[in-house]
Protein backbone atom coordinates (compact mmCIF):
# COMPACT_ATOMS: atom_id res chain seq x y z
CA UNK A 1 0.00 0.00 0.00
CA UNK A 2 1.40 3.55 -0.90
CA UNK A 3 0.17 5.98 1.97
CA UNK A 4 -0.73 9.53 0.81
CA UNK A 5 -0.06 11.72 3.41
CA UNK A 6 -2.98 14.08 4.79
CA UNK A 7 -2.05 16.95 6.92
CA UNK A 8 -4.66 18.93 6.24
CA UNK A 9 -2.88 21.09 3.57
CA UNK A 10 -5.01 21.45 0.36
CA UNK A 11 -6.47 18.77 -1.79
CA UNK A 12 -5.02 15.52 -1.98
CA UNK A 13 -7.60 14.15 -4.69
CA UNK A 14 -5.57 14.60 -7.68
CA UNK A 15 -2.65 12.40 -6.62
CA UNK A 16 -4.75 9.72 -5.27
CA UNK A 17 -6.46 9.76 -8.41
CA UNK A 18 -3.24 9.37 -10.49
CA UNK A 19 -2.05 7.00 -8.59
CA UNK A 20 -5.33 4.77 -8.89
CA UNK A 21 -4.92 5.26 -12.26
CA UNK A 22 -1.54 3.42 -12.42
CA UNK A 23 -3.52 0.86 -10.48
CA UNK A 24 -1.85 0.99 -6.98
CA UNK A 25 -2.91 0.47 -4.10
CA UNK A 26 -3.00 3.62 -2.20
CA UNK A 27 -4.65 5.16 0.72
CA UNK A 28 -4.96 9.03 1.87
CA UNK A 29 -4.31 8.72 5.41
CA UNK A 30 -3.21 10.78 8.48
CA UNK A 31 -3.10 7.58 10.74
CA UNK A 32 0.69 7.32 11.84
CA UNK A 33 0.13 3.54 12.10
CA UNK A 34 -1.29 3.32 8.27
CA UNK A 35 2.32 5.00 7.26
CA UNK A 36 4.29 3.00 9.13
CA UNK A 37 2.41 0.03 7.20
CA UNK A 38 3.58 1.17 3.81
CA UNK A 39 5.69 0.36 1.34
CA UNK A 40 6.13 3.32 -0.44
CA UNK A 41 5.35 7.15 0.78
CA UNK A 42 3.85 10.36 -1.38
CA UNK A 43 4.28 13.73 0.93
CA UNK A 44 2.10 16.28 -0.94
CA UNK A 45 1.55 19.75 -0.59
CA UNK A 46 0.08 22.77 -2.05
CA UNK A 47 0.14 26.28 0.01
CA UNK A 48 2.26 27.60 2.68
CA UNK A 49 5.43 25.70 4.06
CA UNK A 50 4.08 26.67 8.06
CA UNK A 51 1.46 24.35 6.96
CA UNK A 52 4.08 21.42 7.41
CA UNK A 53 4.49 22.68 11.06
CA UNK A 54 1.18 19.68 11.40
CA UNK A 55 3.35 16.74 10.28
CA UNK A 56 5.17 16.84 13.59
CA UNK A 57 2.23 17.68 16.02
CA UNK A 58 0.10 14.70 14.56
CA UNK A 59 3.30 11.98 15.04
CA UNK A 60 3.37 11.98 11.39
CA UNK A 61 7.02 13.35 10.77
CA UNK A 62 8.19 10.47 13.09
CA UNK A 63 6.15 7.90 11.47
CA UNK A 64 7.99 9.09 8.01
CA UNK A 65 11.68 9.65 9.17
CA UNK A 66 11.28 5.64 11.06
CA UNK A 67 10.14 4.84 7.52
CA UNK A 68 12.30 6.57 5.61
CA UNK A 69 15.16 5.05 8.09
CA UNK A 70 13.79 1.63 7.55
CA UNK A 71 14.28 2.22 3.48
CA UNK A 72 10.56 2.69 2.56
CA UNK A 73 10.40 4.90 -0.74
CA UNK A 74 9.23 8.68 -0.09
CA UNK A 75 8.40 11.36 -2.52
CA UNK A 76 7.66 14.71 -1.72
CA UNK A 77 5.76 16.80 -4.04
CA UNK A 78 5.56 20.40 -4.24
CA UNK A 79 5.67 22.01 -0.85
CA UNK A 80 6.74 18.32 0.58
CA UNK A 81 9.65 18.07 -1.38
CA UNK A 82 10.68 21.35 0.46
CA UNK A 83 9.95 20.42 3.99
CA UNK A 84 12.64 17.14 3.04
CA UNK A 85 15.17 20.29 3.22
CA UNK A 86 16.29 22.39 6.66
CA UNK A 87 14.51 25.60 6.27
CA UNK A 88 12.61 27.57 4.30
CA UNK A 89 12.13 31.70 4.16
CA UNK A 90 8.12 31.66 3.48
CA UNK A 91 8.53 30.26 7.04
CA UNK A 92 11.50 30.49 9.29
CA UNK A 93 9.99 29.57 12.54
CA UNK A 94 9.09 26.27 10.95
CA UNK A 95 11.88 23.22 10.41
CA UNK A 96 11.54 20.74 7.89
CA UNK A 97 12.72 17.64 7.96
CA UNK A 98 16.37 18.63 7.21
CA UNK A 99 17.17 15.48 5.38
CA UNK A 100 18.92 17.40 2.46
CA UNK A 101 20.91 20.14 3.37
CA UNK A 102 19.55 23.20 2.40
CA UNK A 103 17.07 26.25 2.20
CA UNK A 104 14.45 26.99 0.22
CA UNK A 105 14.08 30.58 -1.34
CA UNK A 106 11.75 33.28 -2.79
CA UNK A 107 12.13 33.51 -6.76
CA UNK A 108 13.94 37.05 -7.22
CA UNK A 109 12.05 39.94 -8.03
CA UNK A 110 12.83 40.26 -12.11
CA UNK A 111 10.38 37.38 -12.44
CA UNK A 112 6.38 36.91 -11.86
CA UNK A 113 5.78 35.01 -8.44
CA UNK A 114 4.07 32.46 -8.14
CA UNK A 115 5.87 30.50 -10.88
CA UNK A 116 2.66 28.70 -12.48
CA UNK A 117 2.73 26.90 -15.49
CA UNK A 118 4.54 24.56 -17.79
CA UNK A 119 8.13 24.44 -17.87
CA UNK A 120 10.68 22.28 -19.23
CA UNK A 121 13.12 19.78 -17.20
CA UNK A 122 16.61 19.33 -18.22
CA UNK A 123 17.23 15.97 -16.30
CA UNK A 124 20.31 13.90 -15.53
CA UNK A 125 20.68 10.58 -17.26
CA UNK A 126 21.42 9.24 -14.63
CA UNK A 127 17.79 9.89 -12.72
CA UNK A 128 15.91 7.06 -11.70
CA UNK A 129 12.92 8.70 -11.47
CA UNK A 130 12.89 10.48 -14.77
CA UNK A 131 14.20 6.58 -16.52
CA UNK A 132 12.99 6.28 -19.79
CA UNK A 133 11.40 10.02 -20.48
CA UNK A 134 12.74 12.44 -22.42
CA UNK A 135 15.73 14.91 -20.73
CA UNK A 136 13.76 17.59 -21.77
CA UNK A 137 10.21 17.27 -20.69
CA UNK A 138 7.61 19.86 -19.87
CA UNK A 139 5.91 19.73 -16.19
CA UNK A 140 3.24 21.79 -14.41
CA UNK A 141 4.25 24.19 -12.19
CA UNK A 142 2.61 26.19 -8.91
CA UNK A 143 4.83 27.77 -6.43
CA UNK A 144 6.05 30.77 -4.90
CA UNK A 145 9.78 29.41 -3.54
CA UNK A 146 12.15 27.00 -4.37
CA UNK A 147 15.22 24.62 -3.63
CA UNK A 148 18.34 25.90 -5.21
CA UNK A 149 20.24 23.74 -6.82
CA UNK A 150 22.13 21.27 -4.42
CA UNK A 151 24.06 17.96 -4.98
CA UNK A 152 20.87 15.82 -5.26
CA UNK A 153 19.52 17.77 -7.78
CA UNK A 154 18.41 15.42 -10.57
CA UNK A 155 16.36 17.62 -12.55
CA UNK A 156 16.88 21.32 -13.11
CA UNK A 157 14.47 24.56 -14.27
CA UNK A 158 15.06 28.02 -15.38
CA UNK A 159 12.80 30.57 -14.00
CA UNK A 160 15.01 33.59 -13.13
CA UNK A 161 17.70 31.82 -12.37
CA UNK A 162 17.83 28.02 -12.16
CA UNK A 163 16.94 26.30 -9.09
CA UNK A 164 15.91 21.99 -8.17
CA UNK A 165 12.65 20.77 -10.41
CA UNK A 166 13.63 17.17 -8.68
CA UNK A 167 15.63 15.99 -6.32
CA UNK A 168 16.81 12.17 -5.62
CA UNK A 169 18.92 10.29 -2.82
CA UNK A 170 18.82 6.64 -2.40
CA UNK A 171 14.96 5.67 -1.87
CA UNK A 172 14.52 9.62 -1.09
CA UNK A 173 13.11 11.67 -4.42
CA UNK A 174 11.26 15.03 -4.16
CA UNK A 175 9.70 16.99 -7.07
CA UNK A 176 8.67 20.73 -7.04
CA UNK A 177 5.92 20.25 -9.75
CA UNK A 178 2.82 18.37 -9.73
CA UNK A 179 3.49 14.77 -11.69
CA UNK A 180 -0.47 14.53 -11.02
CA UNK A 181 -1.28 17.52 -13.47
CA UNK A 182 1.59 16.91 -15.69
CA UNK A 183 0.14 14.87 -18.19
CA UNK A 184 1.95 11.39 -19.84
CA UNK A 185 5.12 13.16 -18.28
CA UNK A 186 3.94 13.24 -14.96
CA UNK A 187 1.77 10.03 -14.62
CA UNK A 188 4.93 8.14 -16.39
CA UNK A 189 7.50 9.61 -13.36
CA UNK A 190 4.79 8.38 -10.68
CA UNK A 191 5.00 4.88 -12.52
CA UNK A 192 8.18 4.79 -12.20
CA UNK A 193 8.41 5.86 -8.15
CA UNK A 194 6.14 2.75 -7.90
CA UNK A 195 8.01 0.39 -9.39
CA UNK A 196 11.50 1.68 -7.57
CA UNK B 1 11.57 28.43 -20.20
CA UNK B 2 8.03 29.16 -18.93
CA UNK B 3 5.06 28.36 -21.55
CA UNK B 4 2.27 30.32 -22.37
CA UNK B 5 -1.07 28.17 -21.90
CA UNK B 6 -3.87 27.22 -24.05
CA UNK B 7 -6.46 27.02 -21.80
CA UNK B 8 -9.54 24.95 -23.19
CA UNK B 9 -13.04 26.65 -21.89
CA UNK B 10 -16.25 23.99 -21.58
CA UNK B 11 -19.81 25.70 -21.46
CA UNK B 12 -21.97 23.61 -19.58
CA UNK B 13 -25.63 23.35 -19.06
CA UNK B 14 -27.34 20.61 -16.91
CA UNK B 15 -24.28 18.08 -17.41
CA UNK B 16 -23.45 18.60 -20.95
CA UNK B 17 -21.37 21.27 -23.11
CA UNK B 18 -23.09 23.83 -25.13
CA UNK B 19 -21.95 26.34 -27.41
CA UNK B 20 -23.98 29.12 -27.94
CA UNK B 21 -24.49 30.45 -31.42
CA UNK B 22 -25.57 33.67 -32.03
CA UNK B 23 -29.34 34.43 -32.38
CA UNK B 24 -29.92 30.61 -31.61
CA UNK B 25 -30.31 28.17 -28.65
CA UNK B 26 -27.20 26.68 -27.52
CA UNK B 27 -26.35 23.90 -29.01
CA UNK B 28 -25.24 20.86 -27.75
CA UNK B 29 -21.72 19.99 -28.22
CA UNK B 30 -21.27 16.87 -25.96
CA UNK B 31 -20.33 15.08 -23.02
CA UNK B 32 -17.69 17.18 -20.99
CA UNK B 33 -15.46 14.42 -19.47
CA UNK B 34 -15.05 13.12 -23.32
CA UNK B 35 -14.44 16.98 -24.85
CA UNK B 36 -12.08 17.52 -21.96
CA UNK B 37 -10.36 14.15 -22.62
CA UNK B 38 -9.85 15.02 -25.98
CA UNK B 39 -8.70 18.53 -25.33
CA UNK B 40 -6.14 17.46 -22.89
CA UNK B 41 -5.12 14.68 -25.40
CA UNK B 42 -4.86 17.57 -28.45
CA UNK B 43 -2.17 19.76 -26.18
CA UNK B 44 -4.46 21.40 -23.81
CA UNK B 45 -2.47 22.96 -20.91
CA UNK B 46 -5.09 23.40 -19.00
CA UNK B 47 -9.52 22.70 -18.81
CA UNK B 48 -11.55 25.31 -17.92
CA UNK B 49 -15.32 23.85 -17.00
CA UNK B 50 -17.33 26.96 -16.55
CA UNK B 51 -21.37 26.25 -15.20
CA UNK B 52 -23.69 27.92 -16.66
CA UNK B 53 -26.81 26.29 -15.55
CA UNK B 54 -28.05 29.34 -13.12
CA UNK B 55 -30.57 27.40 -11.12
CA UNK B 56 -28.92 25.95 -7.98
CA UNK B 57 -30.87 22.86 -8.29
CA UNK B 58 -28.59 21.46 -10.71
CA UNK B 59 -25.34 21.65 -8.27
CA UNK B 60 -25.86 18.06 -7.58
CA UNK B 61 -25.36 17.44 -11.86
CA UNK B 62 -22.41 19.70 -11.73
CA UNK B 63 -20.49 17.70 -8.49
CA UNK B 64 -20.90 14.64 -10.93
CA UNK B 65 -20.04 16.26 -13.85
CA UNK B 66 -16.77 17.35 -12.00
CA UNK B 67 -16.23 14.37 -10.85
CA UNK B 68 -16.59 12.48 -14.22
CA UNK B 69 -14.05 14.97 -16.35
CA UNK B 70 -11.79 14.95 -13.45
CA UNK B 71 -11.19 11.21 -13.17
CA UNK B 72 -9.69 11.00 -16.65
CA UNK B 73 -8.17 14.44 -16.66
CA UNK B 74 -4.38 14.86 -15.79
CA UNK B 75 -3.80 18.47 -16.58
CA UNK B 76 -4.63 21.54 -14.29
CA UNK B 77 -9.12 21.62 -14.00
CA UNK B 78 -10.11 24.85 -12.79
CA UNK B 79 -13.99 24.70 -11.83
CA UNK B 80 -16.52 28.16 -12.22
CA UNK B 81 -20.03 29.35 -12.38
CA UNK B 82 -22.58 29.60 -9.15
CA UNK B 83 -19.48 29.58 -6.41
CA UNK B 84 -20.70 31.50 -3.75
CA UNK B 85 -19.78 30.15 -0.31
CA UNK B 86 -16.48 28.21 0.88
CA UNK B 87 -18.56 25.26 1.01
CA UNK B 88 -19.25 25.78 -2.60
CA UNK B 89 -15.47 25.54 -3.40
CA UNK B 90 -14.74 22.74 -0.88
CA UNK B 91 -17.99 20.48 -2.35
CA UNK B 92 -15.73 21.52 -6.01
CA UNK B 93 -12.41 20.41 -4.58
CA UNK B 94 -13.53 17.18 -3.30
CA UNK B 95 -15.24 16.14 -6.93
CA UNK B 96 -11.66 16.63 -8.33
CA UNK B 97 -11.02 20.24 -9.46
CA UNK B 98 -7.93 21.99 -8.66
CA UNK B 99 -8.78 25.35 -8.93
CA UNK B 100 -12.13 27.48 -8.53
CA UNK B 101 -13.34 30.29 -10.13
CA UNK B 102 -15.02 32.87 -8.98
CA UNK B 103 -16.83 36.67 -10.09
CA UNK B 104 -20.06 37.39 -9.06
CA UNK B 105 -19.91 36.12 -5.42
CA UNK B 106 -16.51 37.91 -5.11
CA UNK B 107 -17.49 41.31 -5.92
CA UNK B 108 -19.90 41.10 -3.55
CA UNK B 109 -17.92 39.68 -1.37
CA UNK B 110 -14.33 40.49 -1.72
CA UNK B 111 -13.44 38.51 1.70
CA UNK B 112 -14.62 35.23 0.10
CA UNK B 113 -11.45 35.00 -2.24
CA UNK B 114 -9.01 35.03 0.87
CA UNK B 115 -11.28 32.25 2.90
CA UNK B 116 -10.91 30.05 0.01
CA UNK B 117 -7.21 30.76 -0.50
CA UNK B 118 -6.31 30.39 3.06
CA UNK B 119 -8.35 27.03 3.30
CA UNK B 120 -6.76 25.79 0.04
CA UNK B 121 -3.70 28.10 -1.65
CA UNK B 122 -3.52 31.13 -3.23
CA UNK B 123 -3.05 28.14 -6.35
CA UNK B 124 -6.57 26.69 -6.44
CA UNK B 125 -8.35 30.44 -6.61
CA UNK B 126 -8.84 31.95 -10.02
CA UNK B 127 -10.62 35.16 -9.86
CA UNK B 128 -12.99 35.72 -12.89
CA UNK B 129 -13.64 39.28 -14.61
CA UNK B 130 -15.66 40.20 -17.31
CA UNK B 131 -14.81 43.53 -18.24
CA UNK B 132 -16.52 46.18 -20.73
CA UNK B 133 -14.95 49.45 -21.99
CA UNK B 134 -16.88 52.52 -20.14
CA UNK B 135 -18.81 54.41 -23.11
CA UNK B 136 -16.55 57.15 -22.62
CA UNK B 137 -14.01 54.79 -24.02
CA UNK B 138 -11.01 55.08 -21.03
CA UNK B 139 -10.81 51.96 -18.53
CA UNK B 140 -13.05 49.17 -18.26
CA UNK B 141 -15.87 48.48 -15.86
CA UNK B 142 -15.93 44.62 -14.18
CA UNK B 143 -19.39 43.38 -14.86
CA UNK B 144 -21.55 40.68 -12.65
CA UNK B 145 -23.97 37.69 -13.48
CA UNK B 146 -23.09 36.67 -16.47
CA UNK B 147 -22.32 40.62 -17.37
CA UNK B 148 -25.99 41.34 -17.08
CA UNK B 149 -24.83 44.04 -14.46
CA UNK B 150 -22.10 46.56 -13.58
CA UNK B 151 -20.41 46.40 -10.97
CA UNK B 152 -19.07 50.32 -10.73
CA UNK B 153 -15.59 49.13 -10.23
CA UNK B 154 -12.81 49.33 -12.49
CA UNK B 155 -11.67 46.22 -13.60
CA UNK B 156 -7.61 46.89 -13.45
CA UNK B 157 -8.20 48.67 -9.53
CA UNK B 158 -10.32 45.27 -9.08
CA UNK B 159 -8.06 42.77 -10.31
CA UNK B 160 -5.30 44.66 -7.91
CA UNK B 161 -7.53 43.65 -5.23
CA UNK B 162 -8.33 40.55 -5.97
CA UNK B 163 -4.43 39.83 -5.61
CA UNK B 164 -3.98 41.30 -2.77
CA UNK B 165 -6.74 39.21 -1.34
CA UNK B 166 -4.80 35.91 -2.05
CA UNK B 167 -6.03 35.37 -6.00
CA UNK B 168 -3.73 33.25 -7.66
CA UNK B 169 -4.82 34.14 -11.17
CA UNK B 170 -6.98 36.56 -13.11
CA UNK B 171 -9.37 35.04 -15.92
CA UNK B 172 -9.98 37.79 -17.57
CA UNK B 173 -12.47 38.16 -20.19
CA UNK B 174 -13.07 41.08 -22.67
CA UNK B 175 -17.28 41.45 -23.32
CA UNK B 176 -16.58 43.54 -26.17
CA UNK B 177 -14.83 40.94 -27.69
CA UNK B 178 -16.31 37.90 -26.44
CA UNK B 179 -17.78 36.04 -29.12
CA UNK B 180 -16.25 38.18 -32.10
CA UNK B 181 -13.81 36.09 -33.17
CA UNK B 182 -11.41 39.39 -34.47
CA UNK B 183 -9.08 38.78 -31.59
CA UNK B 184 -8.65 39.48 -27.63
CA UNK B 185 -8.64 42.79 -26.82
CA UNK B 186 -4.62 43.19 -25.99
CA UNK B 187 -5.38 46.62 -24.48
CA UNK B 188 -7.38 45.52 -21.89
CA UNK B 189 -5.53 42.56 -21.08
CA UNK B 190 -2.12 44.72 -20.94
CA UNK B 191 -3.70 47.30 -18.82
CA UNK B 192 -3.90 43.98 -16.04
CA UNK B 193 -1.60 41.64 -16.95
CA UNK B 194 1.66 45.03 -16.11
CA UNK B 195 -0.86 45.94 -12.60
CA UNK B 196 -0.69 42.59 -11.04
CA UNK B 197 1.85 40.09 -10.12
CA UNK B 198 0.06 37.02 -10.57
CA UNK B 199 -0.78 35.31 -13.91
CA UNK B 200 -3.83 36.68 -16.27
CA UNK B 201 -5.60 34.45 -18.68
CA UNK B 202 -6.95 36.46 -21.72
CA UNK B 203 -10.49 35.18 -22.62
CA UNK B 204 -12.78 36.37 -25.24
CA UNK B 205 -12.35 37.18 -29.01
CA UNK B 206 -10.17 34.27 -30.33
CA UNK B 207 -10.27 33.34 -33.68
CA UNK B 208 -7.49 32.64 -35.22
CA UNK B 209 -3.84 32.11 -34.73
CA UNK B 210 -2.93 35.85 -35.17
CA UNK B 211 -5.03 36.13 -32.50
CA UNK B 212 -2.99 34.52 -29.39
CA UNK B 213 0.17 35.55 -30.76
CA UNK B 214 -0.87 39.01 -30.69
CA UNK B 215 -2.30 38.74 -27.10
CA UNK B 216 0.74 36.99 -25.91
CA UNK B 217 3.07 39.64 -27.57
CA UNK B 218 1.03 42.99 -26.95
CA UNK B 219 -1.25 41.66 -24.46
CA UNK B 220 1.20 40.29 -22.08
CA UNK B 221 -0.97 37.28 -21.12
CA UNK B 222 0.44 34.74 -19.39
CA UNK B 223 -1.98 32.22 -21.03
CA UNK B 224 -5.28 32.30 -23.37
CA UNK B 225 -8.60 30.52 -23.06
CA UNK B 226 -10.80 29.95 -25.92
CA UNK B 227 -13.98 27.72 -26.01
CA UNK B 228 -15.61 27.73 -29.17
CA UNK B 229 -13.43 27.27 -31.61
CA UNK B 230 -11.91 23.73 -30.20
CA UNK B 231 -15.29 22.14 -30.54
CA UNK B 232 -16.55 20.52 -33.53
CA UNK B 233 -12.48 20.44 -34.69
CA UNK B 234 -13.05 24.07 -36.01
CA UNK B 235 -9.47 24.83 -35.46
CA UNK B 236 -7.56 22.06 -33.60
CA UNK B 237 -5.61 22.60 -30.53
CA UNK B 238 -2.51 20.75 -32.22
CA UNK B 239 -2.51 22.85 -35.33
CA UNK B 240 -2.77 25.80 -33.04
CA UNK B 241 0.04 25.26 -30.85
CA UNK B 242 2.22 23.98 -33.99
CA UNK B 243 1.35 27.83 -35.98
CA UNK B 244 2.53 29.15 -32.45
CA UNK B 245 5.57 27.55 -32.25
CA UNK B 246 6.48 28.57 -35.52
CA UNK B 247 5.61 32.25 -34.93
CA UNK B 248 8.33 32.13 -31.98
CA UNK B 249 6.24 31.99 -29.06
CA UNK B 250 6.98 29.31 -26.36
CA UNK B 251 4.75 26.48 -25.68
CA UNK B 252 4.77 23.11 -24.04
CA UNK B 253 4.83 21.08 -27.77
CA UNK B 254 5.39 18.20 -28.50
CA UNK B 255 3.30 17.44 -25.35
Amino acid sequence: MIAIVDYGAGNLVSVKKALDWLGQDCLITSDPRRIAEAVRIVLPGVGHFASTAALARYGLQAAIADAIGRGVSFLGICVGMQWMFERSQESPETPGLGLLPGECERFPASVKSPHVGWNQLEAAPSSRLFRGLPELSYVYFTHSYRVPITETTTAGCEYGGRFSAAVERDHVFGVQFHPEKSAEVGLALLRNFCTL
Amino acid sequence: MLTKRIIACLDVDRGRVVKGVQFEKLRDAGDPAQLAKAHSESGADEIVLLDISAAHQHRATLLDTVRRTASQLFIPFTVGGGIRTLEDAAAVFSAGADKISINSAALADPALITRIAERFGSQAVVVAIDAKRRENGSHWEAFTHGGRSGSGRDAVAWAGEAELRGAGEILLTSMDCDGTATGFDCNLTRAVADSVRIPVIASGGAGGAQHFVEVFRAGHADAALAASIFHYGFSRLRDLKQQLGSAGIAVRWPC
